[in-house]
């Protein structure tokens, strides 16, 4: 059974604005989906008819086989939502947020506080249980969100822009403990900005772009498309002459690092055996941009740029 | 429906309310009872003593129903007004929206806890007048029920106001321009056999006359209207306004885009 079946939907805001324009999307149960797309692509949209927040326009949505026409409250049981804004009551406390989101999800006051007590321990947000929510940094609201929206234990957690303004360890965090419950079965869908987040934690990736869904598919099928890859070597004597690689497109930059493209069917082993020919010693080696970075600007390019032939 | 569910649904909306109710009592509680207060000493005590009787009571025993009324009406009314467009103002609505709770179950959770709130400043309201006069309840069933149903009645018309209301001036216009006006002229200072005719028919089309005389019908036992036609209107204003509400709720007017 698909965690979540999308087909044809559609919205148009009172405004006119088309946000989406029948998008087709299957995520299996189990999954770890990211939903890419820039500002203003739908993603949210999306997202807000799934969990009911946005009434659509058109189109169908069943959540574990329960649509949300026929079988809202089945549909709604099923889901748990990290909204992109804070939601918070600012002024209800840590430990009754957690209470009370569980009471609206039918779970009896024993099970509602033991559950409470789970999540606000996983999320390490125990301690600040009798603080209000308004006293909580920027990281704690967030997790915070997280733990309501796990609080009666869904099958398909939907985070929308989760670490958007979190620092970095508390990102790192959040990701080791997302990757935890979905290996213990939870379907997770994320929408980011952060491409690595997406690299790093999503099995398979839909591109949204202007109501469109562009791209759909594993995540390593996607990567597989991109069609050459930068490298940026630190060499271990940038001041000596530039190394000669006749196979490889590459420029040395002005740091003394060097720039290598890596094109289709080239290996990052014939690159080293042509600089260990030349005696070139490489310290250390990055990407020069995100992989799936370079994908998505592409994909959304490319796309702009049908349109602009369209009309 | 999944009545276990909303059940637990509804008592934790209730929960919520009255332990916000009561985290800000001193918004929520103390200034309508100060309000009453100055009422009693200067309507009743100073002024009373000049107007003699009403409808046989001294004028202290007449307008304590009325005032009772009164503070349960605008406190039932207030409660879930601020509390339902503040959550829809911090998008915290959204706790419930996405909820498998039925939008019922929201209506009554928030109409309760505004019940609970307008019961809770009637009775310290009642605790004042106790100083001032001697109440003594005729008809205690009139009594409940008529507070009852009035709580419900301006609570469902609140959490209306809540719904349409986009920023904070939107709650605030119902009570400064309706509310208040329409309970002053509500038979809670004065008895409507005082006016001339013309304006005792036009009292008749304030519901908020009835309510007050037939709280003070079931406190005193007397009453400028028929209780059977106050009873009808209650019971009217009560499947409208909840009829109203849900179908606002089940379109997601205000609430959803």
């Amino acid at each position: 059974m698909k965690a979540l079946s999308i087909k044809g939907l559609e919205k148009t805001y009172q405004s006119g604005n088309q946000a989406l324009r029948g998008i087709d999307l299957e995520v299996g149960a189990g999954d770890f989906y990211a939903l890419l797309g820039p500002n203003g692509a739908g993603k949210t949209t999306a997202i807000g008819i799934v969990t009911s927040l946005v009434n659509k326009t058109a189109g169908t949505v069943e959540i574990f086989g329960h649509s949300i026409d026929r079988e809202l409250g089945a549909a709604k049981a099923c889901i748990g939502l990290v909204p992109q804004e804070i939601n918070l009551n600012l002024w209800e406390s840590v430990h009754n947020t957690l209470l009370y989101q569980a009471g609206y999800y039918g779970l009896g006051r024993k099970l509602a506080r033991a559950r409470t007590e789970k999540y606000l321990k996983e999320l390490r947000l125990w301690d600040r249980r009798k603080d209000s929510a308004r006293s909580l940094s920027g990281g704690m609201k967030r997790r915070l969100m997280i733990a309501r929206a796990l609080v009666h234990e869904p099958k398909l957690l939907i985070l929308d822009e989760p670490t958007a303004g979190v620092d970095i360890e508390i990102r790192r965090s959040m990701w080791e403990f997302l990757t935890r419950i979905n290996e213990a079965g939870t379907t997770i869908i994320l929408t980011t900005h952060y491409l690595e987040e997406a690299e790093s934690l999503c099995r398979r990736v839909a591109i949204i772009d202007e109501g469109r869904i562009v791209e759909d598919a594993k995540m390593s099928t996607i990567l597989r498309k991109l069609q050459h890859e930068t490298f940026v070597l630190s060499l271990v004597e940038p001041g000596a002459n530039k190394p000669r690689l006749t196979a490889f497109e590459n420029v040395m930059r002005d740091d003394g690092e060097l720039e290598v493209i890596i094109g289709p069917g080239q290996s990052l082993n014939e690159l080293f055996a042509e600089l260990n020919a030349q005696n070139v010693r490489v310290a250390s080696m990055r990407n020069k941009a995100n992989r799936l970075e370079e994908l998505f600007l592409r994909l959304v390019e490319s796309n702009s740029d049908a349109r602009d032939a369209d009309a | 429906m999944n009545l276990a569910l909303n059940t637990v649904a509804i008592a934790t909306v209730v929960q919520k309310e009255v332990v916000r109710v009561l985290r800000i009592w001193l918004q929520t509680i103390v200034p309508p009872a100060i309000t009453m207060t100055l009422y009693f000493i200067i309507f009743g005590n100073l002024i009373g003593r000049r107007i003699g009787t009403m409808d046989g009571f001294d004028y202290m025993s007449y307008i304590a129903p009325g005032l009772i009324m009164m503070s349960v009406i605008t406190n039932s009314y207030g409660n879930v007004v601020s509390s339902f467009f503040g959550a829809k103002f911090g998008r915290h609505i959204e706790e419930m929206l996405v909820a498998p709770m039925s939008n019922a179950a929201i209506i009554i959770g928030h109409v309760a806890g505004g019940v609970l709130r307008g019961l809770m400043v009637g009775a310290l309201v009642t605790c004042v007048a106790l100083f001032f006069t001697r109440l003594h309840v005729e008809h205690l069933l009139v009594t409940i029920s008529v507070v009852l149903l009035s709580s419900i009645v301006f609570s469902l018309a609140g959490f209306i106001n809540a719904i349409f209301a986009k920023k904070f001036d939107d709650i605030s216009i119902v009570p400064t321009f309706v509310l208040t006006p329409l309970t002053y002229l509500g038979g809670v200072f004065y008895s409507i056999s005082l006016l001339p005719e013309f304006w005792q028919n036009v009292s008749r089309a304030n519901p908020i006359l009835y309510m007050v005389n037939a709280f003070r019908y079931g406190i005193l036992g007397t009453s400028d209207i028929e209780i059977a036609t106050a009873y009808a209107i209650l019971l009217v204003f009560v499947v409208l306004l909840f009829s109203f509400s849900l179908m606002l709720m089940n379109r997601g007017v205000g609430i959803r885009e």
